[in-house]
This record gives C-alpha cells, sequence and structure tokens, in this order.
C-alpha cells in the first residue's frame, strides 16, 4: 500500500482499541521474569559454551603480539578467538570501527578476542589470561582542542551540514538585542538495562544469532557482510529486548564474536558484554560543543538565529546533529546553521535517543531562557511569539500539525506559572533555593516503510508476524491493537510475533518511527486480509463491517472462525510513502516544565515535579506513550544533572565505565511527573495518524531543568551536567 | 575471576586459625565488595574463609556504658537497632545514607569500614595503580579526579575511603577489636586504624595479616544533635562527593569528621575545638595543608558550607 495523500475516514478511526490505554500484553511475562532474553535462550538449542570478550588496553596502536597459550591452557577453554585467527573479516555498513581489531586498534576496550569455555567463570577467567603486547600511538582525545581541524561532514540521514537563510550576519550585527553564547554537553551512554549480548549458532552455512538488536533487517545485513556470507544464511531473532536507546540500532560485538566463537568451538556460544566494557566497546551519544547566536527586536521578535555544533567522531564516523531543531523551531527571517565534525580517537559515536535533538535543545533552550530574560519576557511568551507554523527555511512548506503554543499554553496553565516572580534567586523554602523553568520539546517525525503478514487461523485468531522490535515501549501492544481495530476482535484474539528477520520487514524501532511506520504496516496488511476474507465469502468487499469477531455484510453474517474454516487465510502487505513528508513539515512537539530545588549551601539539586505537554498526532496507547515520556523525562533530568562519560584525555577513554561511575537517576531524584497529550491527529503521517514520542519526551527536559536551576539560583550554567561543583562559587555566602 | 576454594568456620578462632593454613586467603563477610573485586581480579585470593556466621553479630553494652558492636552485625540491623538509634542516631543516619536496602542487609560493620576505594582506575587493571598494583603508577593524578582525595593523600594515590558508616564511627571516637592468628586480641582506636597512602597506597590499614575484626565499640554516648549530611550528584544510591558527620551539643561544641576527602573518614580535633566558632574556622582547621587537583578543588568551599549548614540545622 502506498501512503501518498492524507488519510480520509478508516477503521481505525473508530478508536474502539486504538486509542485507549492498554496494558501491555507482554506485561506478565516482564512482571514475572519470563520473557526470554537474548542470553537467557537456554531453550533454543543445546550445548550452549560461554564466550568472554577481551578488550583493548589501549585506545590507539596496534598489537604487537597476543599470546594466547595459557589462555588456551586453562580449564574450560574450548577456543579463542582473534582477528589474526577470523580472517578476512569485513565491516557493517552501520559500523564505523572494526567490531573485532587487530593489530591496528581503533579506541579503547575495541574486542581483539574472544575466549570461548565451558562455563562464564571458565571463560572469564581465561579472558584475563591473554597476553597482548601492544605499542600505543599518539591519539586525539579533546574535542575542546580539536575544533581547529574540524571540518564540514557529509550530509547525515539527508541532513546537511550547513544551512543558511536570509543574511545572518547582517541582522545579527545590527539586531538590537543580542545573545551569542557557548554551550557544552558531555558524552553519554544509554546504560540501558539489558547488556548487548548473543547466542550463535550454525547449522552448516547457516548463521542463527538469538540476540538483543532494535532494527532486524540492518542488522542481519550487517552480520552477513562482516562474515563474508550471504544475508539469506543470517537468521536474527531478537523478540524481547531490555532497552535499546539506540545502543542496539545497530550489530555489535557480542553477535559476531559469539559467531566466530560458536564457529571455531563448533557448537552454539553465547556471549554478552559485561558493564565496564558496554561503555568503551559499543556506541555513545558524542558531546558537542554549540555556540548560539540570537538577535532580536527589543519588543522580542527573533531576527537572527544561529547555531553552531562541532562533535567528534571516529574517522569516517558522523556528527551529532544538534542543529537539526533550529532550522525549524523558531521564526527568524535571518539563519545560519552549521556542523562541524573533528577526528577523536574516543569510542565510536553514534545515535542515542533522539539523537541531534536531545543535545541541540539542551543548548537552544538555555539560549532562548537567557533571551527572553535579556528581553524582559515572560520565557512562556517569547517562544509564543516566535511560533511559526511554515519551514522556516521553505517558507511554502507548512507543518503537517504545530501546537507547540497550545503545548506551552495549557502546559503553563497546568504547572501555575503565572505565580512565578520572574527575578531570579528570590524564591526560598528552608535551606533551598526554589525554582521554575521550561523549554519547549521539538522532535522530527519520520515514517519509515514496513511490511507485515497477517493470519486468521481456523480459530479466528488473528497472528501479525513482522520484524518489528519491543525495545520495552510497547511495540507488542499497539500492534495488536491496531490488527483487533482493524479486523473487529478483542485484543485476546491477536497474536503478536515480532523481531525475527524470517518475517517481513518492518521499520524497526530508532528514531521515535516504530509505532506509526509499523502500525502502519500493519494497518495495510490487516486491510489486505479484510480483502482476502470477503473474497473468500463471495462478497463486495467495500461495504465489509469487520466487529464482535465477525464480518458483516449486507443482512449476511460471518463469524471471522467460521471463514477461515476451510484453512488459514494470510496476507502480507507493505506500507510504503509518498512525498506528503517533503510536501508537509511533520514534527512532534511538546513543553516541559520543571521545578527544582538547590540546596543553599551545598548546591545540591533536587527536581520537585515535572509536567511535559506532548501534540504527537493520535496516541494510539496513552498508557504505553506516557510511559515513554516518563521514562525520556527521567532521561532528560540524567542528562541535566548527573549524566557525563568522563573522558580521560591522556589515555584516552571513558573512565567512568560502570553504572557506580556513570550515574544515572534513581527514583528518589524524580518525585513527581505529569503528562498531557493533546488531542491530535495528523492525516499526512499514515493511516494511523500518529507520530511518535518515544524521543520527543527527552527533546528540552534538559534545558528546562537547567533554566529553573538559574531560576532558583541566578547562576547560569551551560556546561552539561548541571553538577553543584559549578554553582559553589556564585551561591550567596553561608555563615 | 580466578578460581579459589571455599570454607565456612563457625568461631572467630577456627577463623584466624584457617588463615594461618592458608596465608594469602581473604576473609569474606557480606561479600558485597570483595566478590565485585575479585570479578574484575582487583583481588585474586586463592582462598576464602566465610566468616559471616562465627557468632559476632550481637548489639550489645560494654562495662563503660559505651557498646559493642558484633563485626559481622549487618548495616540494615545496625540502622535499624533502638539503641544505636537513640544514643548514636549519627551511625544510624550514616549507614540508611549509604548503598541500597539489599546491599546493607548483606554488609557487615567489618565489611564496611574494610570496603576500598571507588577510584575508577583502581576498578581498571588496564590503568597504572599503585593502590592495586604497586609501582605501577597512579592514573588519576593527572586524570579524571572530581572524586579523589584533598586531605592526607601522596604523590602515589589520592583515593579517599568510601564509607559512610566508619565517618560516624569516627565522630564518635570508635575503636576496633581484633584477634590475630596468634590467639592475641587488641583493641585500635579508629583514628589509627587506617593508614596513609605515602609511598604504599595498598596498604589500607594497621591490621596484619589475618588479623579478624571481632567488633567495633563506641564510648558512653554523648547526647548532642547528629547529622549526618552526604553531598553527592544524584539523590540516593550514590557514594559521597563530601560527606559531613557532627555531633553538636548545645553550647556550640562538638564533633566532626569528614568523608571523602582522605583515605579515612577525616577528623582532626583541632577542628573540634574550632567548631564553637563555626564552620569557616573549622574547616580550616580540619583542611588545613589541603592539596587539590583542577577537578576537586570544589571539595574545599563545600566542606565548609556543608558544615556551615550543618551547624545552622544544629542550632535549629
Ligand atoms: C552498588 C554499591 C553501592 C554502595 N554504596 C555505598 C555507599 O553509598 N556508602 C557506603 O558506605 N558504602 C557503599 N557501598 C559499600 C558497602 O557498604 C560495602 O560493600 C559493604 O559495607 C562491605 O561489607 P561486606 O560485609 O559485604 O564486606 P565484604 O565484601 O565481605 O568484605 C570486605 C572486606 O572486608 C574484609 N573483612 C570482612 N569481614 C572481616 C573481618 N571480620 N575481619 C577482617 N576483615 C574482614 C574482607 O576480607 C574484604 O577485604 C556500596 C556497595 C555497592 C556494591
Ligand atoms: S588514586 Fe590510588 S586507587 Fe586511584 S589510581 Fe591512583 S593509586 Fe590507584
Amino acid at each position: 500500500m502506498k501512503f501518498d495523500t492524507p488519510a480520509t475516514n478508516n477503521p481505525i478511526d473508530q478508536l474502539k482499541v486504538v486509542g485507549k490505554p492498554t496494558n501491555r500484553i507482554d506485561g506478565p511475562l516482564k512482571t514475572t521474569g519470563t520473557a526470554p532474553y537474548a542470553y537467557e535462550r537456554h531453550d533454543v538449542v543445546p550445548n550452549q559454551a560461554y564466550g568472554y570478550v577481551v578488550g583493548s588496553a589501549i585506545a590507539k596502536g596496534k598489537i604487537d603480539s597476543i599470546d594466547l597459550k595459557e589462555a588456551k591452557a586453562a580449564p574450560g577453554v574450548l577456543a579463542v578467538v582473534t582477528a589474526a585467527s577470523a580472517e578476512m573479516l569485513g565491516k557493517g555498513d552501520f559500523n564505523t570501527a572494526k567490531l573485532l581489531g587487530g593489530p591496528e586498534i581503533q579506541h579503547y576496550h575495541q574486542a581483539i578476542a574472544l575466549v570461548v569455555a565451558e562455563s562464564f567463570e571458565q571463560a572469564r577467567a581465561a579472558a584475563a589470561l591473554v597476553r597482548v603486547q601492544y605499542t600505543r600511538a599518539k591519539g586525539n582525545f579533546d574535542l575542546a582542542t580539536s575544533l581547529d581541524g574540524a571540518v564540514k561532514p557529509p550530509a547525515v540521514f539527508g541532513t546537511e551540514p550547513d544551512s543558511r537563510f536570509g543574511d545572518f550576519d547582517a541582522a545579527f550585527a545590527s539586531a538590537p538585542v543580542k545573545l551569542d553564547a557557548r554551550y557544552t554537553t558531555p558524552d553519554h551512554s544509554h546504560a540501558m538495562m539489558e547488556p548487548h549480548a548473543s547466542i550463535a549458532s550454525w547449522d552448516g552455512d547457516r548463521l542463527t544469532l538469538w540476540t538483543s538488536n532494535q532494527m532486524i533487517a540492518w542488522s542481519a545485513g550487517d552480520v552477513a557482510k562482516t562474515l563474508g556470507i550471504a544475508k539469506d544464511k543470517v537468521r536474527l531473532v531478537s523478540p524481547y529486548i531490555g532497552g535499546g536507546f539506540g545502543g542496539k540500532l545497530f550489530v555489535r560485538s557480542d553477535a559476531i564474536l559469539a559467531a566466530l566463537g560458536a564457529k571455531a568451538a563448533g557448537r552454539p556460544v553465547k556471549v554478552a558484554l559485561p558493564r565496564p566494557l558496554m561503555i568503551n566497546n559499543t556506541t555513545h551519544r558524542p558531546a558537542t560543543i554549540q555556540r548560539i547566536r540570537l538577535g532580536a527586536t527589543t519588543d522580542g521578535k527573533l531576527t537572527a538565529i544561529g547555531h553552531e555544533s562541532w562533535s567528534g567522531d571516529l574517522k569516517g564516523g558522523g556528527p551529532e546533529t544538534a542543529v537539526g531543531q533550529t532550522r525549524l523551531l523558531y521564526a527568524a527571517p535571518n539563519r545560519m546553521t552549521a556542523m562541524r565534525l573533528a577526528v577523536l580517537d574516543l569510542p565510536e559515536g553514534n545515535a542515542m535517543r533522539a539523537p541531534g535533538e536531545a543535545p541541540g535543545l539542551m543548548a537552544l533552550e538555555i539560549a532562548i531562557d537567557e533571551m527572553a530574560e535579556k528581553l524582559g519576557m515572560d520565557p512562556v511568551a517569547f517562544r509564543v511569539l516566535n511560533d511559526t507554523q511554515v519551514d522556516p527555511e521553505k517558507p511554502e512548506r507548512p507543518f503537517s500539525q504545530r501546537r507547540l503554543n497550545e503545548c506551552l499554553s495549557i502546559g503553563a496553565e497546568k504547572f501555575g506559572w503565572k505565580d512565578r516572580n520572574p527575578k531570579p534567586g528570590l524564591a526560598r523554602d528552608g535551606r533551598w533555593l526554589v525554582g521554575t523553568g521550561v523549554a519547549a520539546a521539538f522532535r522530527n517525525n519520520i515514517n519509515e516503510k514496513s511490511a507485515a503478514r497477517v493470519r486468521l487461523d481456523r480459530n479466528g485468531l488473528v497472528i501479525v508476524e513482522t520484524d518489528m522490535t519491543d525495545i520495552g515501549t510497547g511495540s507488542y501492544t499497539i500492534i495488536a491493537q491496531t490488527a483487533a481495530e482493524m479486523l473487529g476482535v478483542p485484543l485476546t484474539q491477536v497474536e503478536v510475533r515480532l523481531g525475527d528477520s524470517l518475517f517481513p520487514v518492518s521499520a524497526g524501532s530508532g528514531g521515535q518511527w516504530g509505532a506509526n511506520s509499523s502500525t502502519a504496516g500493519v494497518y495495510a496488511a490487516c486491510a489486505q486480509l479484510r480483502t482476502a476474507i470477503v473474497e473468500k465469502l463471495g462478497l463486495d468487499p467495500a461495504d465489509a463491517v469487520f466487529e464482535k469477531g465477525r464480518v458483516r455484510l449486507g443482512g449476511k453474517s460471518v463469524a471471522l472462525a467460521k471463514a477461515a474454516g476451510g484453512g488459514e487465510i494470510v496476507a502480507e502487505d507493505l506500507m510504503e510513502y509518498g512525498d506528503l513528508a517533503q510536501r508537509f513539515q511533520q514534527s512532534t512537539f511538546g513543553a516541559h516544565f520543571v521545578e527544582a530545588a538547590v540546596d543553599a549551601a551545598t548546591g545540591e539539586i533536587r527536581i520537585r515535579r515535572m509536567l511535559a505537554v506532548c501534540a504527537a498526532g493520535r496516541i494510539l496507547n496513552p498508557k504505553a506513550a506516557r510511559s515513554q515520556v516518563i521514562g525520556a523525562m527521567t532521561m532528560g533530568a540524567g542528562a541535566a544533572l548527573m549524566e557525563e562519560l568522563a573522558v580521560d584525555k591522556r589515555f584516552g577513554f571513558f573512565v567512568n565505565h560502570d553504572l557506580a561511575g556513570y550515574e544515572v537517576p534513581v527514583h528518589a531524584d524524580i518525585p513527581s511527573q505529569e503528562v498531557i497529550f493533546l488531542d491530535e491527529v495528523d492525516p499526512t503521517t499514515s493511516p494511523m495518524k500518529a507520530k511518535g514520542v518515544g524521543e520527543l519526551g527527552i527533546c528540552g527536559v534538559a534545558a528546562a531543568v537547567a533554566n529553573a536551576v538559574y531560576h532558583a539560583t541566578g547562576i547560569r550554567v551551560r556546561n552539561y551536567p548541571v553538577t553543584l561543583d559549578k554553582l559553589l562559587d556564585k551561591l550567596p555566602d553561608v555563615a | 575471576m580466578k578460581s579459589f576454594t571455599y570454607e565456612r568456620v563457625d568461631t572467630p578462632a577456627a577463623a584466624t586459625a584457617a588463615f594461618a593454613r592458608t596465608p594469602g586467603a581473604r576473609f569474606i563477610a557480606g561479600g558485597t565488595n570483595l566478590l565485585d573485586l575479585m570479578k574484575l581480579e582487583i583481588e585474586t585470593p586463592g582462598h576464602l574463609i566465610d566468616v559471616s556466621r562465627i557468632g559476632l553479630d550481637r548489639i550489645e553494652p560494654t562495662s563503660d556504658g559505651g557498646i559493642r558492636i558484633g563485626a559481622m552485625v549487618r548495616n540494615t540491623d545496625l540502622a535499624a537497632d533502638a539503641q544505636i538509634r537513640r544514643d548514636y542516631g549519627l551511625v544510624s543516619r550514616a549507614l540508611v545514607a549509604g548503598a541500597s536496602g539489599q546491599l546493607r542487609n548483606k554488609a557487615t560493620t567489618a565489611g564496611n569500614l574494610l570496603q576500598r576505594t571507588r577510584c575508577p582506575y583502581f576498578y581498571d587493571t588496564n590503568q597504572p595503580c599503585n593502590k592495586r598494583k604497586p609501582g605501577s603508577g597512579c592514573a588519576a593524578i593527572g586524570g579524571f579526579s572530581r572524586i579523589h582525595a584533598i586531605v592526607g593523600a601522596s604523590d602515589a594515590c589520592i583515593a579517599t575511603h568510601p564509607s559512610d558508616m566508619a565517618v560516624a564511627m569516627q565522630a564518635l571516637d570508635a575503636a576496633v577489636e581484633t584477634i590475630d592468628t596468634a590467639g592475641k586480641t587488641r583493641r585500635i582506636a579508629l583514628a589509627d586504624f587506617y593508614r596513609a597512602p605515602a609511598n604504599t597506597p595498598h596498604l589500607e590499614t594497621v591490621l596484619a595479616p589475618g588479623e579478624l575484626i571481632t567488633a567495633v565499640t563506641l564510648p558512653k554516648p554523648v547526647g548532642g544533635t547528629h547529622i549526618y549530611h552526604k553531598v553527592r550528584d544524584r539523590a540516593s544510591y550514590a557514594f559521597a562527593l563530601i560527606s559531613v558527620g557532627a555531633v553538636v551539643q548545645r553550647d556550640g561544641r562538638g564533633h566532626v569528621a569528614i568523608g571523602g576527602v582522605g583515605y579515612k573518614p577525616w577528623r582532626i580535633k583541632a577542628a573540634d575545638a574550632e567548631l564553637p566558632r563555626g564552620a569557616k574556622a573549622a574547616t580550616a582547621a580540619l583542611l588545613a595543608g589541603a592539596k587539590t587537583t583542577h577537578e576537586n578543588a570544589y571539595k574545599l568551599p563545600l566542606v565548609e558550607r556543608t558544615l556551615a549548614s550543618v551547624l545552622a540545622q544544629a542550632k535549629g
């Protein structure tokens, strides 16, 4: 099915199942600990051995020698894999560095060997006996000192590095009110709960990987490419994923090394990356340095917006696209954005929840707060004033839906914004300085083509198969809701099977495109199935009504089970997209409000309450969508207050590579969260009329927190995370 | 993890005797620190002597009106003990500010005192670390040192001791009771228990090999207001950046110990004497001669400001 004109009325609009707050259908499995995650697939193949990854001890240079004698002689050891033994290993399209390094070393903890043994403990103990001699090379590990050498990168997913509109330089120079400020965001780790983990099993030349991966088709392709085998010889199975946040969009060393280990040992091998390896072995969100220049008239109209961002990556990598949202968020006749990329020899950077927008808004939305203050305007009013209903760089292109101003005004109302004293540093509650902050949330909507197969079996059960993944987001449930709505059956009569490369290729989970795209694919397949059912009954599909487990047409009504009585009815289809996303700018919007308190003596910052108002098309499952948003708000709070991969600029690695050192919020950090979704449908996105919220939820949060800290203390921190050491010397004196 | 053998003993004497038979062995109590270190091969004992069931799990009065806390009393039980809460509230508050409920259920009094530093380089066996591998260097000096020591450190090591409980005990003049492999018992003031890093940061206490902690004693209750303020980036489940444990009397006199600044909970008697004059004077005495890095210099004002806040709270 091709979606190339805005959706009109369709069966989804009945909203009997879709749009209802629905418990996750996989919830009982999760809460009872019985959802089968990759590392725990003891059932799928017998005789599994354990692999343990050895990571490089240096960040850059080469291996002079690896002595495997002791490791091979250790108890229980079955095989040791190194780059030397795994000849001709390729590199996947989505990887920057090799997943098995050597002799050249590209980053710290790059995998250089896998030790396979009978037990996990034996593999781990033997891995410590792999003796490696290195020659270190000088590396470049410091973004701040690399700005001069940074270059203009190629376009990323169609996003050009630079944009210009009007005459920014002249407009900025002549603007009566100006801001020119520099902001930094640090490297972030996805820090998802489930580590990267895979079990590999070979059957002749066919490989099966039970793994934890967000993008099945991409990754099956990259496994094949890396191992130099045909894609149809690779099967990936990933039905449950304990969090990914972009860290599992790609194949990582657990999968490749499990495959190589299984080949070498001649039996199935499982590999999980231990936490300390995850941080330097896999990808992270790259640090940025951003310069923002804003010019405005004295009455608060922005006349010039400039946003530049520098980030680093390994050679061949890409930039953090932190200026993307600035091209679209606020009106101004003169604009410029630019991204520059430095070569760094740190582990490879890549996507993490709302790549680009998350760090971009961390800077931009502080800048907007600063500008509002310079203008003597309320930060909500300033944003509302500078709204645009068209793409500011292509004014002929309207937004398909844009209700940012409503998000801001409804949020302000609910949050009690009007009681706020505009002057910072004045509200006190005992030893706490209290402040509130606001930020806009913005994340683009992306549609990806997505296919599904739907079967109606003889019992009237509807079975959906697609290689879509559920990374804890609730894909199972919204897909079941979609099929139930389309075929007029209760949720209990739908079975959803996901995450298997044998199933039709879906959009996968990333870029918050999963919900709308994958359900649209299921919609297309269900539409086909409706036709097939009706045709089977010899009726005209156009006026058929599917409800209560029956198909009704004119006076006739047949139970679905009966329709399939002669044998299962199967349909498969792919949803593809025309040019609606070019004709309309499709984005999601929100507003975040935060109240924070700062201990006047110690500078400790504690969030008191958070509110998000989101406008993101049809909300398919308000319960799961809320979970997505509060989770994202929590992650945003982490970015604001604590998350930072500490770079050792001498040795070139992230030092705090465990969850004791890399802090993410705990319950005590997040006392109260509220989420409001505006009632919205966007007929330009798909027949589902939905968009995504999983990434929107994090966008702007950190800036809202930073703005609240400013309002509480009068201290502006432009370098994240906002920690007490950055406040101390400016806090009021203590006796 | 290196493979190891394991035995469980049921008396203190059996524990030290087992050590005498297997030099290089380690005692294991709750295991919440030792096992993590063994998994990373930061500690590689060939033999473990499980002391978690040797008795020593009682909290009882001492003849001089103080209290004796068995070495194997769990952190949870100690924090919840009625007498501890009444007379030594600082201990209780410090404990519940640390780790998590699950960890405190396992962690013991002795194990808590002997937990090792949280310096991230200590945890990465690829990095130079004099504490882990004597003579290899100290990666934290010149590296990521935001959580490191500002007092008592050496050119060989700038690690801090991470315990919260020990800060409270230091402020309350605790002593450690031990028994050695020859069956000899002794009593060591907590103030003398930890060794300065000097050139041997791998030697952390004055305990002899195989010397078993049997109890921690606290002197007669001193009354006063007990405040433990642990400063950290996240609200729970994080080690202290710094902490202040103070017992303040109505007249402004009192005791104070600081966590997160040195290789041991930092207590300077001269600083106690300055307390009535306020945080500035007391901190000046506490942190005299402090040596900071670019990344941990904030701890100087932070200690003073936190202490000021604690003293203000104590006044009520
Ligand atoms: C995730 C995490 C967070 C934590 N957060 C905090 C925190 O915020 N604040 C804090 O203070 N602590 C914290 N801790 C540390 C925790 O308090 C310690 O791990 C615990 O107190 C150690 O006690 P244990 O009985 O488990 O010791 P073990 O691990 O069993 O032993 C520790 C050491 O003591 C030795 N030992 C044990 N008993 C004796 C004895 N009787 N005589 C001689 N030697 C002995 C062992 O040989 C070993 O060297 C945290 C730990 C973890 C894992
Ligand atoms: S500070 Fe101490 S523990 Fe840390 S690296 Fe240096 S020597 Fe090792």
